[in-house]
């Protein structure tokens, strides 16, 4: 197979309603490495949770901007999902399963979680404040 | 999407939305909760046959519909899981919660 390269880019408001707007764009793209559905699907789940925690947590629902980047290098795709909000402080706590700071809405605390285990590597970088980006990457094609 | 009430059984069938991600979470507890309010239920499924999407906001829907009507000594089952959803109930531990069809 010839070594692919491609990005894309894209900003878009943070309401609930580009959740499924998110994680097909980001799927769509991806659909040039051929991943099986399991890992569309994958891919998929990690978006819509990165996404989603950038409305309820980092946004608090309030307005604010989400940027997506993509990346394809081979067979590896990497996404980064960044916002602007309101920040983590505690990254560690933040990524335990179970651990959540709003039980009041129902949140299950498996957010990251789930970005663990559908992904091959999450890196979350976040300053109080400022903001919050998330990056991903996953080989598609391993079986 | 109709969500059904056995009156005879006390059965309330939730009908799951195509994608259910924070954005439909969000209206699926509020049909929920006023259903569960209206009727006496007994037992309460969630049919997944529409659903091809789950993501972790499914689960504290779920998670605190359950509650409610197992307070009231009542059932809960999913069904019609496809494998995406499947995998997503194995992950969360749902599938030890709640009965799995």
């Amino acid at each position: 197979m010839e070594y692919l390269r491609n990005e894309m880019k894209m900003e878009f408001l943070a309401l609930s309603s580009n959740e499924g707007f998110a994680r097909v764009a980001v799927g769509a793209f991806v659909a040039e490495l051929n991943p099986t559905v399991d890992e569309l699907a994958d891919i998929k789940t990690a978006v819509s949770e990165a996404v989603t925690n950038c409305i309820i947590h980092g946004y608090e629902q309030k307005e604010g901007s989400i940027w997506i980047h993509c990346l394809i290098e081979g067979r590896q795709v990497e996404i980064s999902v960044v916002d602007t909000g309101k920040g983590i402080r505690d990254v560690a706590q933040a990524r335990e399963p179970l651990f959540t700071t709003k039980p009041e809405l129902e949140r299950s605390g498996m957010g990251f979680a789930f970005m663990e285990a559908f992904m091959d590597e999450v890196e979350v970088v976040s300053e109080p404040g400022k903001g919050t980006g998330v990056t991903m990457r996953k080989i598609i094609g391993e079986g | 999407m109709e969500h059904i009430y056995e009156k005879e059984y006390g059965c309330l069938i939730l009908k799951m939305p195509a994608e259910l991600d924070h954005h439909e979470a969000e209206f699926l507890k509020e049909e929920a909760d006023q259903l569960l309010l209206k009727y006496p239920v007994r037992s309460l499924v969630f049919d997944f046959a529409d659903t091809c999407f789950m993501d972790s906001s499914g689960i504290g829907v779920i998670i605190g519909r359950c509650k409610n009507v197992r307070f009231s000594g009542g059932y809960v089952k999913a069904i019609h899981l496809n494998d995406q959803i499947q995998r997503i109930f194995q992950l969360s531990g749902l599938k030890k919660i709640l009965e799995v069809e």
